[in-house]
């Protein structure tokens, strides 16, 4: 392919996906489709597939299909649109008509009222986006939309991510064609270096020093690597963009190896992200059918070509040595560094290793100039960052907030709060590597060396928002739990630290901790800081530590009065029946699996302690609200 | 608790063929094992001792290193899974959400520890990491069918159905 090729697509289909965005709405300067009427956009990530948006899309097709409206109507299934706690999610657009919790039951009043007739169905809108005298407002202007700014995602939810043309008309690889004609590796490298563009996998290390590291090893073959191995559970960053829109990962990868003189590169990504690998594979495929990947891009010299890696289930593959180890065929173990990837990497050779969101910011940055990049953020973190916001909080979901946006302004205004009017406790970031953020700190304005200051660190990005009901003791210990699972055995400080932290919880929970116990937890920690061989061991007691320093209390009302204030750690908690508010209706002495629970009809029951396993199905059966969990 | 079961392996020599035709694919490729195994892990479902000394054969790799590599990954299973393979979410999401109870409940109900495979062969419970399903949460897999905003009493109205042979594909 051409430039002169590329540009006649994107002239081509630029108008399709223009009108898509909400910011064309706004400016009133909507172009007039080509052929279609309207386009119907369904989300095809895998929170919306999961909640059902397949059979919603079969129910639309077929209901088109039968009026008739088939050939006026596009249906368009994208990537994620962020707010996964509505989906599946339907827009129709030109009216951007965002319709939340989508059921194929719903979907022949939409065909027939608003498709056929131009009448919106208000009554399946999201509430948020109707105005009080019935008029549609713009997504932008939701709670959740109006602080994020779109500069990774922004086609996520916006194009079919599995047609080329749809990448391309939203100036797709004119990044790569940029790079390629006009500027010489160095120049990339100056760019990225002035950019401030930062890891986004949690080290945040500086990406165009790290470019510059690689393209100074000399060899002849190099590797490009990109790290969708996405293992901090609760985080569903990179899958997105891989669902969304995987061709700027690829146009990416191809720049970063025109910069350092690579040929080929590898995707390493999880097995369980099978949405992903399909959609990246699909990619993968179409560039190279258009020779954007392959032998002499744009008819130059340069030569790139890209192959899928899956994961296997191991958590340490996320670190960068392990994650090439696998890719060679071997167990997922770390190397000691130095040598460093850039130096000495993948089968030998000097590599660049990225998080998938790090890449998807190169080809904006490379368009727009490093100036414009470095405009957003704080001093040292630049750009935006995607977070994935789960746990306790109302819009469970994708946000990309400008660093420096605040966790107030990320928990209650995006977030919209802590849902049933519990209390936020604290948010968790950087997964089994990081800690929480307390109430106290909630105006604390969020980059990387914020968080490391306060004893968290950013992370790849999963956010966790915790409530009054959640234990902090028992969040430590379900992170250990992890680390053990996955800690790879290599090294004596990990293997054996990690596993003997979880007793120290363990016992902690249980209720037969001692003051002397918290101590040795510290001084354990340290030791496992110092002298791990890699990120997972030396980060492994982050949970812990952040937890204690915040949440000291907690650590001593489990060990001095053996109460868990939350009612999270069974051995502390007890049941109990308020004999003025029992009825005597004998449900729960029925329901109790260990017949724990006596009583005569019509009369107050008791609940024998010994023998109670504190199941709680007793509190979830008593209809009366008699039974007092302690 | 269920018995422990004894697998035999009775591997078709049709699979057999579709191994030997993965392993001739990949025999070149630099880490061609990590492909193989997963290509492997489809066509038996798991992977037995026997599949894996084909592989060694095939790939010339030493069959200690292919055992060591299919130990490694959780992905790999050297045991069989049941016709309707559970997978509970237990990441962090899921976690707070009390994806640990509905666990429990499950093993309650199909009398089998995460893990394990029932004695009949029909299901099987795992705990994953993170599905990237939280808006979800908590969220159960029965197979390819998710299973989201659980609570503890549609645990035994969704195995019912799998029970009465009302829900889900048999493969």
């Amino acid at each position: 392919m051409t430039i002169q090729e590329l540009n006649q697509i994107q002239q081509e289909y630029a108008p399709l996906v223009e009108v898509r965005r909400e910011i064309a709405r706004q400016e009133e300067k909507v172009t007039p489709f080509q052929q279609y009427r309207k386009q119907v956009l369904v989300c095809g990530g895998t929170g919306c597939t999961s909640s059902g948006s397949k059979k919603v899309i079969e129910a639309l097709e077929k209901s088109l299909e039968a009026h008739g409206l088939s050939d006026e109507i596009k249906v368009v299934k994208t990537g994620c649109f962020g707010l996964c706690a509505l989906g599946p999610i339907m827009i129709v657009y030109p009216e951007g008509a965002f319709y939340s919790q989508m059921t194929p039951d719903h979907v022949e009043r939409i065909v027939v009222e608003h498709l056929l007739h131009d009448d919106v169905v208000t009554e399946y809108l999201y509430s948020e986006t109707v105005h009080e005298d019935g008029s549609i407002l713009s997504l932008n202007e939701t709670n959740f939309y109006k602080k994020q700014m779109r500069i990774v995602l922004r086609n996520c939810g916006v194009i079919d991510p599995e047609k080329i043309e749809e990448y391309i008309a939203t100036g797709g690889y004119q990044a790569l064609a940029k790079v390629l004609t006009t500027m010489s590796p160095d120049d990339v490298i100056t760019e990225m270096l002035e950019s401030g563009l930062r890891g986004r996998g949690g080290g945040g290390f500086p990406t165009g020093r790290k470019w510059a590291f690689a393209k100074a090893s000399e060899s002849e073959d190099k590797y490009v690597c990109c790290n969708a191995d996405e293992g901090d559970p609760g985080a569903f960053m990179d899958r997105s963009i891989l669902e969304g829109d995987p061709h700027s990962v690829i146009e990416a990868m191809a720049i970063a190896g025109y910069t350092i003189g690579a040929h080929q590169g590898y995707v390493y990504i999880r097995a369980e992200y099978p949405i992903a690998v399909e959609r990246l594979q699909i990619a993968i495929d179409q560039a190279r059918e258009k020779g954007l990947l392959g032998e002499h891009i744009f008819g130059t010299d340069f030569s790139f070509d890209l192959e899928i890696r899956l994961g296997a289930g191991a958590f340490v593959c996320g670190e960068e040595t392990a994650l090439m180890t696998s890719i060679e065929g071997h167990r997922g173990e770390p190397r000691p560094r130095p040598p460093f990837p850039a130096v000495k990497g993948l089968f030998g050779k000097p590599t660049v290793l990225n998080n998938v969101e790090t890449y998807a910011n190169v080809a904006q940055i490379i368009l727009k100039g490093a100036k414009w990049f470095s405009s957003i953020g704080t001093e040292r973190s630049k750009g935006t960052k995607v977070f994935a916001l789960g746990g306790k909080i109302h819009n469970v979901g994708l946000v990309e907030v400008p660093m420096g946006t605040t966790l107030r302004e990320i928990v209650e205004e995006i977030g919209g709060g802590v849902p049933n009017g519990k209390k936020f406790k604290a948010a968790q970031t950087g997964g089994p590597s990081g800690g929480c953020i307390p109430a106290e700190y909630i105006d604390t304005p969020i980059d990387y060396d914020n968080l490391l200051s306060i004893g968290s660190m950013m992370g790849s990005g999963g956010m966790i928002i915790l409530d009054e009901d959640t234990c902090m003791v028992d969040i430590s210990k379900f992170y250990l739990e992890f680390t053990v699972d996955e800690s790879c055995g290599k090294c004596t400080p990990c293997r054996i630290g990690t596993r003997q932290l979880l007793e120290y919880l363990d016992k902690i929970t249980k209720g037969k901790g001692t003051l002397e116990d918290l101590e040795k937890i510290k001084e354990l920690a340290n030791h496992m800081k110092t002298s791990s061989l890699c990120a997972l061991g030396q980060t492994a007691a982050n949970p812990v530590l952040s937890t204690m320093k915040y949440f000291m209390d907690e650590y001593r009302e489990h060990i001095v009065d053996r109460h868990c204030e939350a009612g999270v750690c069974k051995a502390m908690v007890f049941y109990e029946i308020d004999p003025s508010l029992c009825k005597g209706c004998t449900l729960c002495a029925r329901n109790c699996p260990v017949g724990a629970i006596s009583g005569e009809v019509r009369s107050a029951h008791v609940i024998d302690r010994e023998k109670c396993v504190k199941c709680g199905v007793c509190l979830d059966s008593c209809r009366f609200g008699a039974i007092i969990k302690h | 608790m269920a018995e422990k079961i004894e697998h035999v392996f009775s591997g078709t020599q049709e699979q057999k063929q579709q191994l030997l035709d993965v392993i001739e694919k990949h025999r070149e490729q630099p880490g061609g094992l990590m492909p193989v195994l997963h290509e492997a892990q489809n066509i038996y479902g798991y992977l037995p001792i026997e599949v894996q000394k084909l592989v060694a054969e095939g790939l010339h790799i030493p069959l200690s290193e292919v055992y060591g590599v299919a130990t490694f990954y959780t992905q790999f299973s050297l045991t069989p899974k049941g016709t309707y393979k559970i997978s509970v979410c237990l990441g962090t999401a899921c976690y707070v959400k009390g994806a640990d109870k509905i666990l429990e409940a499950l093993e309650k109900k199909l009398g089998i520890k995460s893990g394990e495979c029932t004695k009949d062969g029909m299901f099987s419970i795992d705990s994953t990491r993170c599905v990237g399903a939280c808006g979800l949460a908590p969220v159960m897999m029965v197979n390819e069918d998710v299973y989201g905003k659980m609570t503890v009493e549609q645990v035994d109205e969704i195995i019912d159905r799998y029970m009465r042979g009302e829900a889900g594909v048999q493969k």
